[in-house]
C-alpha cells in the first residue's frame, strides 16, 4: 500500500453522483464509501449502470458528470487524467479486456510499471529487477509465463485475459482494485482461479480495497464481500452484508424494480 | 473527448529537430535550367566528354516529358527555372583529410548525430556525407581499400574509376527512365559510389548521410552500388534539411547491381524536413530506387522508413533476373498533419524461381495521406517466381487517409502470388486501457505503433533501429486522440 500523504479518511468516497452518457442519464444519485482494507460488492441488474460506475471511476472518456463529487484519498478523482487514476492507485480490471496487437505483454507492464513508479518518485527497475519481479508474481499467481512473451490479450482465452489482468493489478499494485463484471464469459475453473488470484493478493496486503461489479452472486461465493450493494437505476437502493447477495439470488432483482419508474 | 482531442493537438505541434540552418559559405549556380547550367556543373566537377553528353541527351529528353499526375498526392505546379541546381560549400576545393573540411559543416553533421570524426565515428559504420551538392568527407576510406572496396563520392568515381561508372551509370535507372529521374540525369551533382570486389563481405556498414541547406536548391544525387560475384554489403542512407517556408525538390537516382550471389541490403532512414503544421514549406521527396538483381542467387533487400518530406513518392523496386534470385522489400511510411506519401515497390520477376516479399507498413496520423502502390510483375520466362505482399495501414484520428493500390501481372501459369491486407486504427479503447495502467497517452500511441511497424524494425541495422524508433516517437508527437 502507498501513502501518499492521505490518512484517516475514507479510501474512496462518492457522494450524489451523476453521470449522462449523449444526453441519457445514468448515475442518478450514486453514493457510496469504501475505506482501506474493505471489500464491496455492487449487484445490480442489465442496465442499472454498473459498467458505467467503472467507467466513471477510472476516467474513460465520454461521460458527463453533472453533480456530485468523487474523494480518493483525500483528492478529487474527477480531475484527474486516466493515466494519474491509474499511477494514484486506481485499479480497473476491464470486463472486456481489449488487445494490443505487437506489443508485448512485459515490455507493456514494465512501461506501465515504471510510470507508476515514476509517478510515486521511485527510480525505475532495471530490466533485470523486473524479470524477477514478473517471475515471482507469476508464481504467486500460478501465470505461465510463456503469456507475457506474446502480445497482450492478442488470441487469449476468456479466462487468459481475465487472469492477465489480475497479473497486472499484482504487479501494479494498486490501493483500489475495481472489477468490471470479472466472472463475465468465465467457466466455473476459471472463477475459481481468477477468484484465487484476488484472494491471493487480499492475503498479501489487507489494507488493498476492492470494488467487485457483478450481475450474478456466484463470483461472490469465493471473493467474499464485507459489504454488498444492491444498484438499480443508477444508484444504490439497498446495502447489507454478504447475506443480502444470497438474498438477491433468490428473489432476483425485481423486488426492487417494483418502486422504480423505469423508463 | 476534450482531453484527448488537445493531446491529439499538442502532438501536432512537435518540432523539427534538425530544422537549423548551417552558416557555411556557398558557391551557387544562378537559378534556372539550361544547358549552359548542365556544362556549368559537369565543368565544375571536371568531368569527361562522354558524361556531359549523357547529361544533355537526359536533358534533351526531359524537355519532351511531361511531370506525371497518377500519383495519390496533390501540389501545386512546381517552377523548375526557380530552382538553384548547384550549391557547394566554398571551402572545401580539393579535401583530402578531416582536417580541411570546413569546421562549420563538421558541426552540422555534429548537430546531426553524425560524428564525422574517425575515432569518434561508431563502430563499424563508413560515413559519405553530402552537404547540398557535394560529398564532404567520406570516412574509413582506408581501412575499406584494403578489401579492395571502393566507397566514395560519385565526383571522385567518375575521376578514379570512369570504367565502373560508364559501364554502371544508367543500368538500371536509364536517363529516359521517367520524368524526374531524367532530370536527375541531367543536373545530378553528387551522391555515393560503392564497389565490392567478387567474394568481398563488406566488414562495415556503409552510410550516406545526406543534407540540404542552402536555400531554393534542389538536391539531385546519384547512388550508384554494384556488388561484384558472392560479395555482400550494408548500406543506409539519412536525411534531413533546415526548416523553410519554401519547399525544396530531392529527386535522387539510386541505382544497385547485384552480380551472381550477391547481396546488397539498402536501408532508408527518410527524416526530410516534412512542412509545417498547415503544410507549409517540406521537401518533395520524388525519387526513384531500383536494383537488379542481374545474375544468379543474387538478392537485393530495401528497408525504409519514411517519416519527413512534405510529399514523399518513390518506389525501390527489384529487378529479378538472374534465376533464384530474391528481393525483398520492407517499408514504413509515416505521414502526419498535411505530408503525402505515396510509395511502395515493383518487383519484376524475369529469372526462373525468383522470390520476392513485401512488406508494408502505413501509418497515417493528423491530415496525412498515405498511399501503398506496388506491382508485381512475373514475365513468361519466369518459372515457379513465387511472391509474399503484405500491407498493412494503420489509422491515428479520423481525419487521415490510407489507400492501397495493389497491381499484379502474371504471365507465367506456375507463378504464385499471396497478397494481404489490413487497416487498422488505434482505438480509444486501446488508449484507455494503456491510460488505465498509467502509460500516458504519447506513450500508449507510440507503443502501439511500435507494435505495428515492428517486422520492419528488425530488418534494420541496430544502429538505425534504434534512430527509426526515435524518429518515430517523434514524427508522431501529437497526433492522436
Amino acid at each position: 500500500m502507498v501513502n501518499l500523504g492521505w490518512s484517516n479518511m475514507a479510501l474512496l468516497e462518492i457522494k450524489n453522483l451523476h453521470a449522462r452518457v449523449e444526453n441519457k442519464e445514468i448515475l442518478k444519485g450514486f453514493s457510496l464509501t469504501i475505506n482501506e482494507g474493505e471489500i464491496h460488492a455492487i449487484m445490480g441488474p442489465n442496465g442499472s449502470g454498473k459498467s458505467t460506475l467503472a467507467n466513471v471511476l477510472s476516467g474513460r472518456e465520454g461521460y458527463e458528470i453533472t453533480e456530485g463529487s468523487v474523494t480518493y484519498m483525500g483528492k478529487d478523482l474527477l480531475e484527474m487524467d486516466p493515466e494519474v487514476r491509474a499511477q494514484e492507485g486506481v485499479f480497473l480490471a476491464f470486463q472486456y479486456p481489449v488487445e494490443l496487437p505487437g506489443v508485448v505483454g512485459s515490455y507493456f507492464l514494465r512501461t506501465a510499471l515504471n510510470a507508476v513508479r515514476e509517478h510515486r518518485g521511485l527510480p525505475a527497475l532495471k530490466l533485470k529487477e523486473f524479470d524477477e519481479l514478473l517471475k515471482q508474481k507469476a508464481k504467486l499467481l500460478q501465470l505461465d509465463e510463456s503469456l507475457l512473451k506474446r502480445s497482450v490479450n492478442e488470441g487469449f482465452s476468456g479466462g487468459e485475459k481475465k487472469r492477465n489482468e489480475i497479473f497486472q493489478m499484482a504487479l501494479l499494485n494498486p490501493n483500489l482494485c475495481l472489477l468490471d463484471e470479472t466472472d463475465s464469459g468465465l467457466d466455473i475453473d476459471a472463477l475459481q482461479i481468477v477468484s484465487q488470484g484476488v484472494n491471493t493478493l487480499k492475503k498479501e496486503d489487507p489494507k488493498k480495497s476492492f470494488l467487485v461489479i457483478t450481475h450474478y452472486q456466484r463470483l461472490l461465493n469465493y471473493i467474499v464481500p464485507d459489504h454488498v450493494h444492491v444498484m438499480v437505476n443508477g444508484k444504490i437502493v439497498k446495502s447489507g452484508g454478504k447475506e443480502l447477495a444470497l438474498e438477491l439470488e433468490k428473489q432476483g432483482y425485481s423486488i426492487f424494480r417494483e418502486n422504480e419508474n423505469r423508463a | 473527448m476534450s482531453s484527448d482531442t488537445a493531446i491529439l493537438d499538442d502532438f501536432t505541434n512537435r518540432q523539427y529537430k534538425y530544422g537549423f540552418v548551417s552558416n557555411v559559405e556557398a558557391e551557387s549556380a544562378p537559378p534556372g535550367l539550361n544547358e549552359d547550367i548542365i556544362r556549368f556543373i559537369s565543368a565544375k566537377k571536371n568531368e569527361p566528354e562522354w558524361l556531359l553528353d549523357w547529361r544533355l541527351k537526359a536533358y534533351k529528353k526531359w524537355l519532351e516529358m511531361e511531370e506525371p499526375e497518377w500519383a495519390f498526392i496533390n501540389y501545386p505546379p512546381i517552377d523548375y527555372q526557380s530552382t538553384i541546381y548547384y550549391s557547394a560549400p566554398k571551402k572545401k576545393a580539393e579535401k583530402k583529410s578531416l582536417e580541411e573540411v570546413d569546421p562549420e559543416l563538421l558541426k552540422t553533421y555534429e548537430k546531426l548525430g553524425i560524428p564525422l570524426n574517425e575515432q569518434k565515428a561508431l563502430a563499424g559504420v563508413a560515413v559519405d556525407a553530402v552537404f547540398d551538392s557535394v560529398s564532404v568527407v567520406t570516412t574509413y576510406k582506408k581501412q575499406l581499400e584494403e578489401h579492395g572496396i571502393i566507397f566514395c563520392s560519385f565526383s571522385e568515381a567518375v575521376q578514379n574509376h570512369p570504367e565502373l561508372i560508364k559501364k554502371y551509370l544508367g543500368s538500371v535507372v536509364p536517363y529516359t527512365d521517367n520524368f524526374f529521374a531524367t532530370l536527375n540525369s541531367a543536373v545530378f551533382t553528387d551522391g555515393s559510389f560503392v564497389y565490392i570486389p567478387p567474394g568481398v563481405r563488406c566488414p562495415l556498414e556503409l552510410s550516406t548521410y545526406f543534407r540540404i541547406n542552402a536555400q531554393n536548391t534542389g538536391q539531385f544525387e546519384r547512388t550508384l552500388i554494384v556488388a561484384d560475384k558472392g560479395s555482400y554489403v550494408s548500406y543506409m542512407e539519412g536525411c534531413t534539411a533546415p526548416m523553410r517556408d519554401e519547399n525544396q525538390l530531392h529527386a535522387a537516382v539510386v541505382e544497385l547491381v547485384a552480380l551472381e550471389g550477391a547481396q546488397i541490403k539498402y536501408s532508408t532512414i527518410q527524416n526530410w524536413y516534412p512542412g509545417d503544421k498547415e503544410g507549409k514549406g517540406g521537401i518533395y521527396n520524388f525519387v526513384t530506387k531500383r536494383g537488379i538483381c542481374a545474375e544468379a542467387n543474387a538478392k537485393i533487400s530495401w528497408t525504409q522508413v519514411e517519416t519527413g518530406s512534405a510529399i514523399t513518392w518513390k518506389y525501390p523496386s527489384c529487378i529479378l533476373k538472374g534465376d533464384n534470385s530474391v528481393g525483398e522489400f520492407y517499408s514504413v511510411a509515416l505521414t502526419n498533419n498535411r505530408q503525402q506519401a505515396d510509395t511502395g515497390t515493383k518487383m519484376i520477376h524475369i529469372g526462373k524461381n525468383t522470390k520476392s516479399t513485401i512488406v508494408s507498413k502505413g501509418i497515417s496520423a493528423g491530415e496525412g495521406q498515405n498511399a501503398y502502390r506496388g506491382m508485381v510483375k512475373m514475365m513468361k520466362s519466369a518459372d515457379g517466381a513465387r511472391n509474399f505482399s503484405q500491407c498493412d495501414s494503420m489509422l491515428i484520428g479520423d481525419k487521415c487517409g490510407a489507400h492501397t493500390f495493389p497491381y499484379i501481372e502474371v504471365m507465367n501459369p506456375t507463378g504464385k502470388v499471396e497478397h494481404e491486407a489490413s487497416t487498422s486504427k488505434i482505438g480509444e479503447d486501446q488508449i484507455f486501457y494503456c491510460n488505465q495502467r498509467g502509460i500516458p497517452t504519447e506513450d500508449a500511441v507510440s507503443m502501439l505503433v511500435h507494435g505495428f511497424c515492428k517486422e520492419i524494425f528488425k530488418e534494420l541495422p541496430m544502429e538505425f533501429a534504434v534512430e527509426a524508433r526515435q524518429l518515430l516517437a517523434v514524427s508522431l508527437e501529437g497526433s492522436v486522440g
